[in-house]
């Protein structure tokens, strides 16, 4: 506020008057407020949305391969009863869980470090320091793990450089996590998507740590525990919502991604890149539309099992 | 907090973390340099910066970064005018159906991608319409909003409701305080949506390739290119340009949005 008080004209002109007017009818100018960025969101968002579920309960016909606009459950029979079908949902899952598994186990040891043993100074540089590989662009990053994980990468640089060649052909050829190269398998797109998703866990976590007050460690400390004990019983589970948070976003990002599964991939498919390739070449939007609603129920049931944790109240 | 008794184990494990979310990037910004175009190869056999000359001329990057530009600018616009509407209405006050709207401006960020891209070409498909310029910067423009919205609405909920009514008090009316008490305050906050929105935007791929049809936007680009062999170091060029372009404004906006308190 500048020292040089303005006194503003009281003028009876118009857009006082227009202004005493919405100050009466603050209800009214509420709404005024907010029918544009309803109105778009309502079609733009909502209406596509609704259109989507709506499609899911169109089939395609087998023969002409146009949609039939009646409303079936055949899509969704389709979805359920077929095995391959059944592959994906199941493989994209227990992706997302050891994914959000593995995130939980790698972001804690940064978060606690961040917020209780770091000074001051070092905790806004971590804050930072974590905040920056979230904001660099997202293509950027999954290319820069194709290039580490690559045949002639670094990671093949690494392994031979430290004589473990036989090492990294043992993993590769594991079945299940291996494939020709880290770059094509499914233990590269694991490393990948921890990597991406990590500073979303650790947020959260860090959050839920700073709530935890230090006179509760101390606490703990006067009453005998050594600090082993205390993180086990006090501190862990204080931020115990953190990780339900910080999961969240791990356990929703994987299941709906498909950019990173065909960049750092193997061959089996995950569900967002059969609703890419149904809607495509195939056309079948409505076997599109019946596999991304799958996404919506598992995060929907997810969410609602999260919130018994704690999670909302440290998002 | 014993920070003199930091356990080494802790103190290791949380460096160790933090170069591992790092090293990534340092590699690309190594590799735009490297002499080698067909392999991956570690270490690199020599630098140059001659792939930056051939990224700048090969004219589909450019026309492509000009796309993306558009539809950022764009997005940003919109999202800007319709997103501080709703927060401003939003921001105080308690109305029947409030907490859905709070949902209804959470979800385009909460769902996956993939949904809302799904959803829109669905949906136009159904109306019959060519996927293109607008369609993208429709699909951009609704998270665009829900940016420019969270940034909004926290500064309005730090300015305390005092100095509305202490600008009445003194005479103002509404259009007079919005003016003079409210913009200032939220004018960082607006720049810093826009900013953050600006920046999402350009870089926005998961939505963009449904909503696209044959258009391609900057982060398009860059994925067709992932699966060509030629002209590798061009993309690790233009990686390089990209986290440049995304990066600046998202790191002007937090420094733009963290409360006075902690500016020292």
């Amino acid at each position: 506020m500048n020292a040089t008080a303005t006194v503003l004209p009281s003028m009876g002109g118009p857009l006082r008057g227009l202004s005493t007017f919405f100050y009466r009818r603050s209800t009214l100018y509420l709404f005024l407020l907010l029918v544009p960025p309803l109105l778009w969101l309502g079609t733009v968002y909502l209406g596509t949305l609704f259109a989507l579920l709506m499609q899911s309960f169109y089939s395609i016909d087998e023969f002409t391969a146009q949609i039939v606009r009646k409303p079936t459950l055949a899509t969704y029979k389709a979805l359920v009863t077929q095995p391959a079908n059944l592959d994906i949902v199941f493989r994209t899952m227990s992706m997302a869980v050891c994914v959000t598994i593995a995130s939980a186990i790698i972001a804690f040891p940064i978060a606690n470090y961040m917020v209780r043993y770091a000074s001051s100074r070092a905790k806004a540089v971590f804050y930072v320091a974590v905040l920056v590989p979230m904001w660099t662009s997202y293509l950027v990053k999954v290319y820069a793990w194709r290039l580490i994980l690559a045949k002639e990468g670094i990671l093949s640089w690494f392994f031979h450089a430290i004589g473990a060649d036989a090492l990294l052909e043992a993993i590769l050829q594991a079945p299940g996590i291996g494939g020709p190269s880290v770059a094509s398998s499914y233990l590269g797109m694991f490393i990948v998507f921890v990597y991406m998703w990590l500073p979303y866990m650790i947020l959260p976590i860090a959050a839920a740590l700073e709530r935890v007050p230090g006179s509760l460690i101390q606490a703990s400390a006067d009453l005998g525990a050594r600090p082993a004990t205390t993180f086990r019983t006090v501190i862990f589970p204080l931020a115990m919502p953190g990780l339900a948070a910080g999961s969240i976003f791990t356990f929703s990002l994987t299941l709906g991604d498909y950019i990173i599964p065909s960049i750092v991939g193997a061959p089996g498919y995950f569900i967002g890149m059969m609703v890419y390739q149904q809607q495509g070449t195939a056309g079948n939007i409505p076997l599109a539309a019946a596999f991304s609603v799958v996404p919506i129920v598992l995060i929907a049931l997810y969410l609602a099992f999260v919130k018994r944790l704690g999670a909302f109240d440290a998002l | 907090m014993r920070r003199n008794r930091t356990p080494l184990g802790a103190r290791v494990a949380a460096y160790a973390g933090l170069a591992f979310m790092h090293f990534p990037v340092l590699i690309i910004l190594l590799y735009a340099f490297t002499t080698e175009d067909r392999t991956y190869q570690f270490p690199p056999p020599g630098l140059t910066l001659h792939w930056f000359d051939i990224a700048f001329s090969r004219s589909d990057m450019w026309a492509a970064l000009r796309l993306s530009v558009a539809v950022a600018t764009a997005a940003t616009l919109g999202a800007l005018m319709l997103g501080t509407l709703a927060a401003f209405a939003l921001a105080r006050g308690s109305f029947r159906g409030k907490q859905t709207l709070t949902l209804l401006f959470a979800m385009p960020i909460a769902l996956p991608g993939i949904i809302t891209g799904i959803a829109l070409l669905s949906a136009i498909k159904l109306a019959r319409l060519d996927p293109g310029y607008w369609t993208i910067v429709a699909g951009h423009a609704t998270f665009c909003i829900v940016i420019v919205h969270n940034n909004v609405i926290a500064r309005l909920r730090r300015i305390p409701a005092s100095w509305i009514e202490a600008s009445m008090d003194l005479g103002a009316d509404g259009l007079q305080t919005f003016r003079h008490v409210l913009l200032p305050q939220v004018g960082t906050a607006l720049l810093a949506g826009g900013m953050l929105a600006f920046a999402l935007s350009f870089d926005e791929i998961i939505v963009t390739i449904f909503t696209s049809g044959h258009e391609k936007t900057l982060p398009i680009w860059f994925f067709s290119e992932l699966f060509r062999p030629r002209d590798r170091p061009v993309t690790n060029v233009v990686a390089v340009m990209v986290i440049a372009v995304t990066l600046v404004p998202i790191v002007l906006a937090y420094y733009l949005t963290r409360p006075k308190e902690e500016r020292s």
